[in-house]
């Protein structure tokens, strides 16, 4: 009692009490299954590590005991909001090794789906990013977009996110009758519809806030660390793989590589907005300029043959059973075929030992080389731009995992 | 580059190979730190693309790391090969090179069981870090066996 009036003596000790804070594996900003291990003095991130690994589900072995052809339904789950640049990147792979090449209707078919792809994954993207940061009306947005997208791919392939649309040597079957009509009328809107999204956003003065000065990284620890992509172009280097070594006929489009020199989330964001417009200017430019001609390789053991030529000629009926049964023999060699996803580099390593299924698949994919980075970006920062941040970096853990 | 990496090094450079418009050199496994070092600053090999492996369980040795270097200053890429054993296989850690061969490092010490040395962390990073077995190799199973529950 005689106690009372004295000052109770601060029980904090003299260093700051440092506190471990488990961020995921179930979070919903961290768009999907990624665990942060965060050290926190007060709000301040002290040391950050990403513990990954929650959606691995063997697709590199998977592969191993797939024929060539059936593994291309396997890619679209790797980074299942850029499906078709996986299918894209792993048949370029295959046909590099076999030495065929798709014919020009089927290149322009693939140039004008993996930017629609594009949008589909940048517009997934800014909505959830936007979400995170407290804008909820851009989610709508990009959703009701998105659908125009995904009804497009249903028309083509049948599915709206697991297309398996590329094939190796082509595509699985012509585009349907009249594709032409839903392309163009999302390519004609879809232009005021990227001013909606940067009138809601781009001089917004709680986004400006959360966003500028966020997140930087210098460029050259980016590339030390293997970050690619709009990361790279928001830091100012305009490297993009559709310039620097073009593939399916990007050489024949002309567009621009966006860059900014900021280097932080805002940046990044305008960096995407800009892809979005360049990206409707590509598919328009395919669109336009689609030739005729088939959509697949003349490459009888490789390509199944028509319908009609199956039940009346007997070489290709033969071609067709010993692909349907067996699967087409690879010559033996390896090769790295690299393409520019929605998310930076998307690399496919084929080994192949002469057989019908591939020895080794690896796949280089950009979200594992972008989240690396992660902890340098957000140690030192406050607990809040974690989510900006992480947001900025576009990743896809099924593209992390695999 | 290949004549320059001979004249530099002979010891280190084993076989160029040139297919699929694709140049693959092969490096003997003790020098790979020495040439990445090398390649990075004398010929702009600034990013590593990605660090892999292959098993052939027939072959000796039985793996192949595979290294994917790349330059944008000269628009070129070039595939790195290093052949290890099979008891202990181990080779030089090139994250002093690149910081981002981290994980990838990892990865193929998770998957393939091949230790890096001298490398900052290395973990598994796919699996949980009890499990047994490396499964990116041949003779791992693509199926486990059928859960018994009379065995619980």
């Amino acid at each position: 009692m005689s106690d009372a009036g004295k000052p109770v003596e601060s029980k904090r000790p003299a260093e700051p009490r440092r506190m471990i804070l488990n961020m995921g594996p179930q979070h919903p900003s961290t768009h999907g299954v990624l665990r942060l291990i965060l050290e926190l003095d007060g709000e301040n991130v002290v040391r950050a590590q990403p513990d990954i690994g929650y959606l691995h589900t063997g697709i590199e072995k998977e592969c191993e005991v797939k024929t060539y052809q059936q593994v291309v339904p396997l890619t679209d789950r790797v980074d299942y909001l850029a499906n078709l640049s996986n299918n894209l990147c792993y048949c370029l792979a295959v046909e590099k090794l076999l030495g065929i090449q798709a014919p020009p209707r089927a290149e322009w078919m693939r140039v004008l789906l993996t930017e629609l792809t594009r949008i589909n994954s940048h517009l997934v993207w800014l909505g959830t990013h936007a979400l995170d940061i407290g804008a909820m009306s851009v989610f709508l947005y990009c959703f009701r977009e998105r659908e125009d997208i995904l009804r497009i791919f249903e028309m083509f392939s049948g599915q709206r996110m697991m297309t398996s649309y590329f094939r190796i040597g082509g595509l699985a079957l012509d585009a349907p009758r009249g594709w032409e009509e839903p392309v163009k009328k999302f390519l004609d809107s879809f232009p005021s519809k990227v001013d909606e999204y940067e009138t809601l956003l781009s001089s917004n003065p709680i986004w400006l806030q959360r966003t500028q000065g966020v997140g930087c990284i210098p460029l050259d620890d980016m590339l030390d660390a293997g970050v690619t992509g709009p990361m790279i172009r928001a830091a100012g280097l305009a490297w993009d793989i559709r310039k620097s070594e073009p593939y399916s006929g990007y050489e024949k489009f002309d567009f621009k590589v966006p860059t900014r020199t900021a280097g932080d989330v805002y940046a990044r964001y305008q960096v995407r907005m800009e892809e979005f417009r360049e990206s409707a200017r590509i598919a328009r430019q395919a669109l336009e300029g689609m030739p005729g001609g088939p959509v697949v390789a003349d490459a009888p053991k490789v390509v199944l043959p028509p319908r009609e030529k199956m039940k009346t000629e007997m070489e290709a009926l033969i071609y067709h059973f010993k692909i349907v049964t067996e699967g087409f023999r690879v010559p033996a060699g390896e090769v790295y075929q690299a393409v520019e996803s929605p998310r930076g580099e998307l690399g496919y390593y084929v080994v192949s030992d002469g057989g019908v299924k591939p020895w080794r698949v690896h796949m280089r994919t950009p979200s594992f080389g972008n989240l690396q980075a992660l902890p340098q970006a957000i140690e030192g920062r406050l607990l809040a731009d974690i989510i900006t941040t992480l947001g900025s970096l576009d990743i896809v853990l099924g593209d992390v995992d695999r | 580059m290949a004549q320059a990496m001979a004249g530099w090094d002979s010891s280190a450079f084993l076989k160029l190979e040139q297919r699929f418009g694709e140049t693959t050199i092969e490096i003997a496994p003790e020098k790979i730190l020495a040439v990445c070092q090398w390649l990075k600053q004398n010929w702009q090999f600034e990013r590593l693309s990605s660090v892999t492996a292959v098993d052939w369980p027939g072959r000796d040795p039985r793996f192949e790391v595979a290294y994917h270097l790349h330059s944008i200053a000269r628009n070129q890429r070039l595939r790195l090969k290093c052949r290890v054993g099979d008891q202990t296989p181990e080779i030089d850690s090139v994250t002093s090179v690149w910081r981002g061969a981290d994980w990838y490092e990892r990865e193929v010490f998770d998957l393939f069981g091949i230790r890096f040395r001298s490398h900052p962390d290395l973990r598994r990073i796919m699996m949980p870090e009890d499990w047994e077995g490396h499964p990116l190799r041949k003779d791992y199973p693509v199926h486990g066996g059928r859960y018994d529950y009379a065995d619980r």
